[in-house]
């Protein structure tokens, strides 16, 4: 899979040098008022140094495998499921389903470019005929609608199958994603960073409290990964769900868990969040399908 | 049907290496579903490696394997494109097999 | 070091161990039969056997890991440091821990896992022919923190390896 380096284990207290970063990072960024006070490609750099910095023995593509780029231990036990890993039986199913004709006659290959081969790593992005950001997973679903077939569930099972496909067909190709030269899409983008670094829930997290703040280190047992290459090993063979769950799925599993109401799958909100957080990862490599505790 | 046996088996020297993954729920008897009913054990009780005409490997197992079960051994012999029989059985009765050609 | 707030934390504990959210629809079987196929019934497997011919029921019901051996192979296990196991400190996942054992001593007949703190120690037992080699790596369920113990037979002997593996509460995920 990917090249690996020395895995550099977080210390615990390592806040002085960033702490004025991660302190921006933490508050709520003030409303966008012009289209000029938004800069992503700032964003993107300062969030790229902001973890390069905190872990200088990893390489930037070594941030794609999350948790496991964070923890010796669990680095082992990735590296030997890997050998022969849990979600094979997902991608041979997606890779099934991708070629299999729709009622009528024809498939997912018709809806996407190169016949859907090789492009996960331009998802999402900014329809500006819709005026809203389109992810990998939404595409999948129109095009079955278009076609006259039933959407699949954003969860898990055929789009889990689906994307864990896709992905593989992209291994290796660095995220790609456009920001075009038009307010909406700046503003989607924003909103999606807003949604990141908004606290919400009865446990008031953000996702930065977990993914900027603290990556590396535990939440009770679990080896916190960072929020740079996040989403890159996605769609992921969960041990915790037996299975393989998608975008959508993390998303909400995590609202839950921070004990906040859910966003039905694929809401505004977080196709923003997923272009966000796709875009600050531009450059690092598509690892998915991947394993996750 | 596809299979749910999934192998790669390499021959390299005087020894063929041999990795398995099956598609199984292999569940305990120990969990309860979403209306809190007990999911029935269902676990691959015997998973066999036959390499011409002999068993090479044999495993016994019980509920504790982990769901999508995989093993990994090597025997002496086998040689590049021969062919090597895989087969299970599980305490429902249900079974599987296949049969894959060393690499 | 938790980074939860403090107060009133009441996170899903996950089934370690024995998690399922799938099952297999099963195609209309209701009673789960235990007895495999070519079992006699109730007999014991042949004690002095150098190799158990048949699946070992009685061994994978035995609880403790003591009493599982004994069903299995009619006799105690010595420590050794010939046989290598291989096991993560804190395992990631209960639900699927990577184990293997290697070893250089010679005639391996069997080599089996237990799980000391699970319902039934017994995990996985493995029939070793003349030709194969003695070493085996899988995927166990463990369902807390436990001592896991690998047997091998070798000529007609038992040794032991023992290690103990963590397995901790999951929280809000990586």
């Amino acid at each position: 899979m990917n090249v690996r380096s020395a895995i550099h284990v977080a210390s615990a207290a390592v806040f002085s040098a960033t702490l004025a970063l991660a302190t921006l990072a933490l508050t709520a960024t003030p409303p966008a008022t012009a289209a000029d006070t938004i800069d992503p490609v700032a964003d993107a750099k300062a969030f790229q140094k902001y973890f390069t910095t905190k872990f200088p023995k990893l390489k930037l593509e070594d941030f794609v495998n999350g948790p496991y780029s964070m923890d010796e231990g669990m680095h082992r036990q990735w590296e030997e499921k890997e050998q022969f890993p849990p979600y094979e039986f997902s991608l041979d199913m997606g890779k099934e389903l991708f070629a299999k004709p729709f009622k009528n006659g024809k498939s997912f290959a018709d809806c996407f470019a190169n016949g859907g081969i090789g492009i996960r790593q331009n998802y999402p992005y900014f329809d500006e005929k819709e005026g809203k950001v389109v992810t990998l997973e939404l595409a999948l679903n129109r095009c079955r609608e278009a076609n006259g077939e039933a959407p699949f569930s954003y969860v898990k099972d055929e789009m889990a199958a689906l994307t864990a496909y896709m992905a593989f067909t992209s291994r290796g190709k660095p995220f790609d994603i456009k920001i075009p030269n038009d307010p909406r899409a700046l503003a989607a983008y924003q909103n999606g960073k807003q949604y990141f670094y908004t606290r919400r829930g009865q446990l008031n997290f953000s996702c930065a409290t977990c993914h900027v703040q603290s990556p590396g280190e535990r939440i009770r047992a679990e080896v916190l990964a960072p929020a740079l290459g996040l989403l890159n090993a996605m769609p992921i063979y969960r041990s915790e769900w037996s299975g393989m769950g998608t975008i959508s799925r993390r998303f909400t599993t995590c609202n839950s868990q921070i004990r906040g109401v859910p966003l039905e799958p694929q809401a505004d909100e977080y196709r923003d969040l997923e272009y966000y957080l796709s875009y600050v990862s531009n450059g690092l490599p598509i690892s998915g399908p991947g394993a996750r505790p | 049907m596809a299979s749910t046996i999934r192998v790669r088996a390499t021959a390299s020297g005087e020894t063929t290496e041999v990795q398995a993954l099956i598609q199984h729920p292999m569940d305990s008897g120990f969990v309860k579903d979403a209306k809190g009913e007990i999911i029935p054990p269902h676990f691959i009780r015997e998973l066999t490696f036959e390499y011409d005409g002999k068993s090479v490997f044999v495993a016994d197992w019980g509920a504790a394997v982990s769901k999508d079960p995989y093993v990994k051994f090597s025997f002496k012999g086998g040689k590049k494109g021969e062919d090597l029989k895989i087969s299970w059985v599980d305490n429902q009765g249900q079974s599987d097999t296949t049969t894959a050609k060393i690499q | 070091m938790m980074a939860c707030a403090p107060l009133e934390i009441l996170m899903t504990i996950t089934d370690n161990g024995f998690s399922a959210t799938r099952r297999l629809i099963l195609q209309g079987v209701a009673a789960v039969a235990l007895v495999g196929p070519g079992n006699l019934g109730f007999g014991l497997a042949p004690a002095f056997a150098a190799a158990n011919d048949k699946y070992p029921e009685d061994a994978f019901k035995a609880k403790g890991d003591a009493d599982a051996i004994k069903a299995l192979y009619g006799k105690a296990a010595e420590p050794s440091d010939k046989v290598k196991l291989d096991a993560p400190e804190i395992a990631e996942n209960g639900a699927v821990v990577p184990i293997s054992v290697s070893t250089t001593l010679a005639d391996v007949t069997s080599i089996s896992f237990l799980v000391s703190e699970n319902p039934n120690a017994l995990a996985a037992s493995y029939r070793i022919p003349a030709g194969t080699m003695p070493s085996v790596a899988n995927r166990l369920k463990m369902a807390k923190t436990s001592n896991v113990i690998a047997i091998v037979e070798a000529g007609g002997k038992l040794y032991s390896a023992t290690k103990e593996v963590k397995v901790t509460v999951g929280g809000c995920g990586g």
